[in-house]
Parts: C-alpha cells; structure tokens; sequence
C-alpha cells in the first residue's frame, strides 16, 4: 500500500488559559520539548521522535478546546486538486498563507460541517532536532516523563458528523474503519482512517458545534501506559480513566486533563487498518465494552465532558 | 501547624464538609467521598461543576469564559474546581449535569 494524499495528523492548535501551567503539563508531564515562542504569543512543541517542526500548538486565551487540526499532504498540487474538488460541497474553504504558523507552508482550511477547522498543508520544515536518520539510535536525546512519541490522533465533538465524514472521504478518501451506534442505530461516534491506523480522527455526534474531546498522544507499548500512570498519580494530574483498553481500537490508553480541563490521552497498540478490510461496528448494548474493554461500562464523564 | 479550614454546606440542608485553606470546594468533596457536585476536568474547562455560591468569601482560579461570564463570575455562578474559600461558604448546585442526575 502506498499512502498519497493526506499523510497523518500533523498538528493540532490547542487553546489554554494559563500559559506557565499549560508548559508544566505538556513540557513537564508529557515530555514534549519547547520549539519557540510566536511573537503573538503561541508556544509551539513537538515529541522527541517527530521529524517536523512542531506538532502541538498552544495558544492563550480564556476559553480552552481546539483552534484547529492540521492534516500533512503528500504535495502541494494535491492541495490545488482538493480545493477544487471542495467547490461541489456546501462548506467554507479558504487559504492560510504561509508563515502563519513558523515553518509552515500554505494551508487548505476547510470548515467542516461539524464546527471544526481542518486545515491541510504540503509543506512543514524538518525540525533540526528530529529523529536520527543515520545508523539511528532509537532517541538521541533520553526521552523525558511520559516520553510520548508522537501526536496520533484526535476525537472532536459536533453536528452532523456524517456530513464530515462525506467530504473527509469524497475528497480526502479518509476510510470509516469502525462505528459506534447510537441507540436508534445511527452512528453516534466515527471513527475514520487515512493510513494503516485504526484511527486517524474520530467524530461525535453532540448539540454543540466544534468541541474537542481529546488529543492523542503515542506511547510504545503497555509498560509506557504504566509508567505515563505513576506519573498521573505522582504529579496529582486530574485522570478520567485508565490505564484500560478500548474495544473499539483496541489501543491500551489513559485519558487526564490538561489544566484547562482540555482532555488529553496517552496511549499504545491499536489493529493495523487496510482499506480494503470490512467496517467494525459497536452497537449501543455494547457501548460500555467498545470503550472500556476492562470495565465494560461508561463512567460519568468520558462520553459528556468536552471542551 | 495546620491550615486553616472553612465548613462548606450546600443548599440541600442535608451536606457539611470541611475545606483546607487551598483545596477548591470541588476537590474536598471528592475527598469526603460525596458526588453532590460532579466532577469534571478539575480544570476550569468543561463547566460541569458550576455552582452558585449564595454566601461566604472565596477566590478563583481561571474559569472557561463559556461556561462563566463576567456578570456570572460577579453574581457568584463559578466552577466548584476553581472556588478556594477563605470563609465559610453556602453553595447551590447549578450544573445541567447536576440536575440531570437528580431526575
């Protein structure tokens, strides 16, 4: 399989209310490493082992949640074709020129029906503090705390999430890999992929437009989820749930809270998608299994509390 | 030497708990084991936990402002996670998520 088009998630712009804390959690805890600081103020970080510039974006302000996700592409004619190809559709594109983020070249952002900004772009500049490319060692500098790996993925909550899903795959081909149902049956969370991974976002259906449910962070395996847990107890930071696995995915996970209560999760495994494989669907009898796998119920707050 | 502590009550007539100088409102009754206020992100973010506090002295923390206005922070609505007493306080539950549990 040869992946064109959309690549993976690359970055997502995160919005905090207290800029010092919000450095403690995602430098301190999670082990990201501090790029620099914007001259409007945002922070940007990245993981030890992304090659890119910079993949998490903080940006202060008094409401928390999502400013917007951005989507690596294979070329920037692809960026061309897709624009055009979004005339047909019934939703807001517009061009982010370069440089708005450092490093970044021109963005497609596409407002989805859903209330969320997806922006797509070709280029990013490599990061001289990325991964070893010649007899690599695997990290260079020791990874610190939870030591993610990489940014992986997102679950956004909104409206009409179907209608995202016919333009991510009409005109990005982002493949549906597995469903949760609602009661009725409808979907009432999607999960879509653009590459051998179950997921590379994921959708809710919810009355409020354009929230954020958690951003996703990898880890290696399952004693990295443990040792990320010591850390959450040790540092007292607020955990929804975990360590556990879902049934939907199958990745072994823990959810906490940044502090301004922006959802984040660590996690490791997961199934390889191919787009040639059959959708997986959870049905809602199911729904306490296919997301926590373990304790095969829903607690009070994983489905409802967004930001 | 110990820290000070405040008595939180709530407007149920029936809940009474002690609060260290320093812990928030939300906080100390997750500690006395009580889920009459529900707990969120412990953050400021997700607005679950608002409460009105009908009387006493306390500070905040930053709080969502889409989930506190001004005229609400003002008029004491504010995020149980984000309310540090400096007195005795009295507090009435707000959250849609409170009521929906008391159905």
């Amino acid at each position: 399989m040869a992946i064109n088009g959309v690549l993976r998630p690359g970055f997502m712009q995160i919005r905090v209310m207290e800029m010092e804390k919000a450095l403690w959690h995602y430098r301190d805890i999670l082990g990201l490493d501090v790029v620099g600081t914007g001259e409007d103020g945002r922070v940007y970080l990245k993981a030890y082992d992304e090659f890119h510039r910079h993949s998490i974006i903080l940006r202060e302000t008094d409401v928390p949640g999502m400013d917007v996700m951005g989507f690596k592409v294979s070329s920037d004619a692809y960026l061309d074709e897709s624009a055009e190809k979004l005339k047909n559709y019934d939703c807001k594109t517009e061009w982010v020129e370069a440089g708005e983020q450092p490093g970044v070249g021109r963005r497609l952002r596409v407002h989805l029906p859903s209330g969320h900004l997806f922006d797509f772009y070709a280029d990013m500049e490599l990061s001289d503090n990325g991964p070893m490319t010649e007899n690599p060692d695997v990290f260079k500098d020791m990874p610190r705390a939870c030591g993610v790996i990489r940014f992986d993925h997102a679950l956004l909550y909104g409206v009409n999430v179907m209608e995202n899903f016919k333009i991510l795959n009409e005109v990005f081909d982002f493949e549906l890999a597995e469903v949760q149902n609602d009661p009725e049956g409808k979907p009432l969370v999607i999960f879509l992929s653009i590459s051998n991974k179950a997921h590379d976002v994921a959708f809710a259906e919810h009355e409020e437009p354009g929230k954020l449910h958690h951003c996703s962070f990898l880890l290696e395996d399952w004693n990295a989820v443990g040792h990320a847990a010591d850390i959450m107890t040790r540092f007292d930071i607020p955990v929804d749930i975990g360590p556990t696995r879902h049934g939907i995915t199958r990745g072994r996970t823990i959810y906490f809270w940044d502090p301004s209560g922006n959802r984040n999760e660590v996690f490791a495994g997961g199934y390889h998608y191919y787009p040639d494989l059959p959708q997986r669907t959870w049905d809602f009898d199911n729904v306490g299994k296919a997301i926590f796998y373990y304790e095969k119920k829903l607690n009070d707050t994983f489905l409802p509390v967004v930001t | 030497m110990n820290k000070a502590s405040h008595k939180i009550s709530l407007t149920d007539g029936e809940t009474e708990i002690s609060c260290p100088e320093g812990v928030s409102v939300l906080v100390a009754m997750h500690r006395a084991g009580l889920s009459k206020i529900p707990v969120g992100c412990r953050a400021g973010g997700c607005g679950v936990c608002k409460v009105r506090v009908v009387s006493g002295q306390y500070h905040v923390g930053k709080m969502s402002r889409a989930h506190v206005s001004e005229a609400d922070e003002a008029a004491g609505v504010v995020l149980a996670c984000k309310v540090f007493p400096e007195g005795d306080l009295l507090i009435d539950p707000q959250g849609k998520f409170y009521k929906s549990q008391q159905k």
